[in-house]
């Protein structure tokens, strides 16, 4: 094997380190050894069960707006309204467990689910008629929607759905036990959230790979204009991308509230749906990687909160090596850079 | 509301909008020249928290203004890099910035948060700011503000009346066209993304060192969507984006009267004045609805309005640019 050879099947390992480096350097700046930062992350996800298993009831609602996300980038768009539409999902499994009140528990929670899942996906297709109707990029859209969706659940936390003992701005009152799903022991990982991501991966990968409306997503997102002209409404198949994953986001907002949670808070979603955007970037679209991503994820960003703890370090380091690791793939990633570093030495 | 009352309403009006008056001139510039710079709203909170330290370490608002632009530029270059050098998608790169700049910004600056720091002073134009009701409203302001004036002629005399800006519109445009007019269109692009990259900077500092002095975690959130969203309200014009900006700067003005008028509801509902101010404005430019609503009017005013209130974007926007 010459050089040429071995530096193209070492390249992929250059992003990573170069995040690796650049976090290690900013930990350095702050006063804190980079290994033991990285094992305190480690152990701060792994350590114990618990910590486990946090990991795991994290990884969930992930996992769900990134196969929702899947769908919308098939369809070439950039669906940023999923962090909304984790919220509105959120507030309507909220607005049924504190409100309504079934005879059996499994109805209950069955509600719940339902309820955010529409809730998720009329909140993604008010985006989607935007751009189609009204011409608003979906981003714009998106993001206006995912502000409405905090200032409405600012709103209901401090004045309607207020705890009996006053208003506070931190949360409603926890939710009756029988309107959570049930939890394993004594965590906030609810197994049967886990068998909805599953289910969910599961559909996406189906309806992507083996239906005709996935050819037609895809037909939509390379190249619009042919897809026009062979048939394709791109109006019908954009809402309905965007329904589907309004609706699997919104099924993660229900997720957060019934088991990471107990009740409605200020911060629901925690950016889950922009780390889902990463997640899906990072991928490349790929969804065998999708999973694995995502709970690489929620590894780090579990860990950086226990590191926060332990270090006085602010816990937005866990965004930022998410954040810097996808940067440098998503620039340094394919070999691209390395024919520019090749062709600048032939002209040398 | 008396006299007084009102020009020191429509004063802070015009305070607001200035630093958006700057981000959206310097986005207008690189959108012009094809490079959709999406990272505004973290560029402008790094810089915002850069500016305020630096400010605060030497003591002096203009190392801290530097020191913003410097951020906003580099932030640019990352994207300038990637999507004109290695031809990433510049959506992907500007999103991922604005993560990783509001992430930064809140490890960075974690040590500085709500801590009192250096400000611009207040400078009350000579003889201008004596002009009865213009005067106080645009003349007795600081320098932040005039910098703004500045830039809105400024950017629209060299987009419109210079030969460089005539070879940057050429770049956005018809890079094609340009390329063979001997333009280099990738220079082109890497320098006003660079510049534009620079002059947000400039707006995010503006806020940390002048509007709402100081530093928190998400000291600016929300501001380079919107500034973003101005750009294509205003048409990639600079005077266009300056009315759009004061638009934008008026929604919290109109949110502290309408508080005051309707004290019994939640102060949390006026929050969402400037995101439904922000679809409203971008559905006015873009649907049919207002295609419609021209048709309405006396034929007369058809075309001027249709001129006022349509937009098209820079032809070749974030299109690669052609193989050498």
């Amino acid at each position: 094997m010459n050089k040429d050879q071995v530096l193209r099947w070492l390249w992929p390992l250059v992003p990573i380190l170069g995040a690796v480096a650049f976090i290690s350097v900013l930990l350095i700046v702050f006063k804190t050894h980079p290994l033991d930062a990285f094992r305190s992350i480690q152990s701060g996800a792994f350590g114990d069960l618990s910590k486990s298993l946090s990991v795991l009831a994290f990884w969930v609602p992930l996992l769900l707006a990134a196969s929702g996300l899947l769908v919308t980038f098939t369809a070439g768009l950039w669906n940023i309204g999923v962090e909304g539409q984790i919220i509105l999902g959120s507030i309507a499994a909220s607005g049924i467990a504190l409100k309504v009140h079934m005879p059996s528990p499994t109805l209950q929670v069955m509600t719940e689910v339902i309820a955010a899942m529409a809730a998720g996906a009329i909140w993604a297709a008010l985006a989607a008629i935007l751009k189609t109707r009204g011409k608003v990029h979906e981003i714009f859209g998106g993001l206006a929607l995912n502000n409405l969706a905090i200032i409405l659940t600012n709103y209901l936390i401090s004045g309607p759905w207020q705890p009996p003992e006053g208003g506070t701005f931190r949360g409603t009152a926890p939710f009756p036990e029988n309107a959570l799903i049930p939890r394993f022991a004594e965590s906030r990982f609810a197994p049967l959230s886990l068998v909805f991501a599953l289910v969910a991966l599961v559909i996406v990968f189906v309806a992507l790979r083996g239906t005709f409306w996935g050819l037609k997503l895809k037909a939509l997102g390379k190249n619009p204009y042919s897809a026009y002209l062979l048939g394709v409404s791109s109006e019908r198949e954009v809402i309905l991308a965007m329904v589907f994953c309004g609706a699997l986001a919104g099924l993660g907002g229900a997720v957060r509230v019934l088991s990471w949670f107990d009740s409605l808070r200020q911060s629901i979603s925690g950016g889950i749906g922009f780390l889902a955007l990463l997640v899906v970037m990072l991928s490349n679209y790929n969804i065998y990687w999708v999973p694995l991503i995502a709970f690489f994820f929620s590894a780090v960003l579990n860990g950086s909160i226990s590191l926060q703890l332990r270090t006085q370090l602010h816990s937005a380091l866990g965004g930022i090596i998410t954040g810097i690791l996808v940067l440098f793939i998503l620039l340094f990633g394919d070999k691209s850079m390395l024919k520019l570093l090749r062709k600048e030495k032939t002209l040398e | 509301m008396n006299e007084a009352e009102l020009v020191r309403m429509f004063s802070s009006v015009i305070l607001a909008a200035s630093p958006l008056i700057i981000a959206v001139c310097g986005e207008t510039l690189s959108e012009r020249a094809g490079v959709v710079n999406l990272s505004l709203d973290g560029s402008m909170l790094m810089a915002a928290m850069v500016a305020f330290v630096i400010g605060l370490k030497t003591q002096n608002i203009w190392f801290g203004f530097l020191a913003g632009a410097m951020i906003g530029a580099a932030f640019a270059l990352i994207v300038a890099f990637g999507s004109i050098t290695l031809r990433k998608s510049p959506v992907a790169i500007g999103f991922v910035l604005t993560l990783l700049g509001d992430d930064l910004s809140a490890f960075l600056g974690q040590n500085y948060t709500r801590i009192p720091g250096v400000a611009v002073r207040h400078f009350g134009i000579p003889f201008l700011k004596d002009i009865p009701i213009v005067g106080p409203i645009f003349f007795n302001q600081d320098g932040v503000v005039y910098f703004a004036y500045f830039l809105i002629l400024f950017t629209w005399w060299f987009l419109n009346r210079t030969q460089p800006g005539l070879h940057l519109r050429s770049s956005g445009e018809r890079p094609e066209a340009a390329f063979a007019r001997g333009v280099n269109v990738t220079r082109v692009r890497y320098w006003y993304t660079l510049i534009g990259g620079a002059l947000v900077g400039i707006a995010g500092a503006a806020y940390s060192l002048d509007i709402k002095v100081g530093w928190s975690d998400g000291h600016t959130r929300g501001l380079g969507w919107i500034a973003l969203a101005i750009v294509i309200f205003g048409g990639w014009s600079p005077i266009r984006g300056a009315i759009g900006a004061v638009l934008f700067g008026a929604t919290k003005v109109l949110a502290t009267i309408l508080q005051r008028t309707f004290p019994e509801v939640s102060v949390v509902i006026f929050n969402t004045i400037p995101w439904l101010l922000m679809i409203f404005v971008l559905l006015t430019v873009g649907s049919d609805i207002t295609e419609r609503v021209i048709t309405w009017m006396p034929k007369r005013l058809q075309s001027p309005l249709r001129r006022l209130l349509r937009i098209s974007p820079p032809m070749s926007l974030s299109a690669s640019v052609i193989e050498e």
